[in-house]
């Protein structure tokens, strides 16, 4: 089973046209919507999460998005942490429901698996020392 | 036999580099494989490390003097107003003090990082002019290099003990103890457990004023009790304290620190503090002393507090240990509730490990207090009360 997170950001022309629908209907992928900023007049951006046995379809709906002007990143390049300035406190494990920013034995170094991260945002504002930036 | 060692034995070793040093999480394993006779009889020196938020921090700088000369009478840095009550062109930056451009985002506490980086800081001061300061106004670029003392004063830091914080309440709210969830959906802690310097030496034996420290990657000095210091607090079998206990005031050259160890910080909602690193070298100077450098986390207790409840005196729900709390969960009214750390172990444990090698290496030697901090003492608070009332006691 293939299984991508990525982040889909819409020139303001694109916003209307209903990609994920063409994804399901034309792909047969299966997209799962983890956040969402929508405005007709502006960019707007979508985090999914997308399955297919085949990491073939996965990629023809992604050229497809492409072909409407529609970029495609993958999670991890919407997340910045500088984990060199890190301190390493572990504060921004409060609010990671996703379980992507972990502490703890033996070395109690803080870690991030951008597989798990869903972009939401509240770390970045629960990191003391502001390391942790995210573009959405 | 037992066994006894004297500051000056301690410092002779330490010249002659045959001192023998060890981490506080080191002197743990020690005494789990040897035993803690061991420890007394070949240990001589263990150090112990913090790495935390301290609000209660800032530092004194001294600009010189302009010409013509001003007697400041208020003094912005990088937009942060300082505290200048005092003589002409000496201030008191104090690190929770915010931005009056960029309040929540910068603060006193960026400044002190910022200067020790050794970054250009403005300074703006206004007077109202006199016949020796005539000038009213000044505005101009500071640096580490271009003023005279600049020292890091903390009424506050090393706290021994730190309540866990959880939140009761039905909605997210914002603390300096971090964004706690509601219906007690994360338990948040602030101490470096074994690692940290007054829970290794609980009565404070070694520790006092005039010791010598780490402090924020320089050499500092305890100054004073700590600004509410409170020995008098419960404590358990161990003579450890189960809640917030002593406290120390600190001072060290601001010049010669390392942002690595001192960072600042903004908590959400809540503001701006500093992340003060602090080491403390602990003299093993009898078996007594071995007793207490050996605690471990699982002997160090603290008190579960709902800050769901706004108030002064905040409901206490439970107790737990340091072991609990590092295995990421405690129990707590059968639930079971993720802990998170706010201040940094690895950063504690890398401090004892410099502190260890400055040691070693003769860099730092240890000194005796020339007073003990106070061991009976308690807390008082602040009441609303008419001049009457106070008058009448």
């Amino acid at each position: 089973m293939a299984r991508c997170r990525v982040v889909l950001t819409f020139p303001p022309d694109t916003v209307q046209h209903p990609v994920a629908y063409h994804l399901v209907k034309d792909y047969g992928l299966k997209i799962n919507i983890l956040r969402a900023r929508v405005d007709l007049n502006e960019e707007g951006k979508l985090l999914i999460e997308i399955e297919n046995h085949d990491n073939k379809s996965i990629q023809k709906g992604l050229d497809y998005a492409r072909s409407l002007g529609v970029s495609v990143e993958l999670v991890d390049k919407e997340l910045q942490w500088d984990e060199h300035d890190c301190i390493h406190c572990g504060a921004c494990t409060a609010v990671c429901r996703s379980g992507a920013l972990r502490i703890g034995a033996p070395d109690w170094k803080l870690t991030l698996n951008k597989q798990k991260c869903t972009a939401c945002g509240l770390c970045v504002s629960a990191c003391p020392v502001r390391v942790i930036r995210i573009d959405f | 036999m037992s066994v006894s060692r004297t500051y000056e034995e301690i410092n002779e070793k330490i010249r002659s580099g045959k001192v023998v040093v060890v981490t506080a999480d080191e002197v743990v394993e020690l005494a789990a494989e040897r035993g803690v006779s061991y420890v007394a009889k070949n240990v001589d020196v263990v150090t112990t490390a913090t790495f935390g938020a301290m609000c209660s921090s800032g530092a004194f700088l001294n600009f010189g003097h302009a010409e013509p000369p001003i007697k400041m009478a208020k003094v912005w840095l990088n937009d942060v107003p300082a505290y200048t009550g005092i003589a002409a062109v000496d201030a008191y930056i104090g690190a929770t003090e915010m931005s009056e451009t960029r309040p929540f985002e910068y603060g006193g506490a960026h400044v002190i990082e910022d200067f020790i980086a050794g970054r250009p800081i403005k300074l703006r001061a206004v007077s109202y002019g006199t016949d020796c300061y005539p000038r009213k106004e000044i505005e101009t670029y500071i640096t580490k290099d271009t003023v005279n003392q600049a020292y890091m004063f903390n009424p506050r830091n090393s706290y021994q003990n730190y309540p866990v914080a959880v939140n009761s309440s039905a909605r997210t709210i914002y603390t300096y103890m971090g964004t706690l969830l509601p219906r007690f959906g994360n338990a948040s802690y602030s101490s470096a457990g074994q690692l940290s310097p007054l829970l290794n030496d609980p009565y404070y034996r070694t520790i006092g004023i005039g010791t010598r420290i780490f402090l924020g990657g320089a050499i500092g000095y305890v100054a004073w009790e700590g600004t509410q210091h409170n020995p008098s607090v419960e404590r358990n079998d161990k003579g450890l304290p189960v809640s917030s206990a002593g406290t120390l005031a600190v001072i060290g050259d601001l010049k010669s620190m390392d942002r690595r160890y001192v960072r600042a910080a903004v908590i959400q909602r809540y503001g701006v503090t500093l992340y003060v690193g602090i080491g403390v070298p602990i003299p093993v100077l009898d078996e007594d002393m071995a007793e207490r450098v050996c605690i471990r986390d699982e002997d160090i207790e603290t008190s579960i507090v709902d800050y769901g409840v706004p108030h002064r005196s905040r409901p206490v729900l439970g107790r737990t240990t340091y072991k609990e709390l590092r295995s990421g969960f405690i129990e707590l009214k059968g639930k079971r509730v993720p802990t998170v750390p706010l201040s940094s172990l690895s950063k504690a444990r890398e401090i004892a490990h410099v502190l260890k090698s400055w040691i070693q290496n003769g860099r730092m030697l240890l000194q005796e207090p020339i007073q003990k901090l106070p061991t009976q003492q308690t807390l008082k608070s602040l009441e609303i009360v008419s001049l009457e009332e106070i008058d009448n006691g």
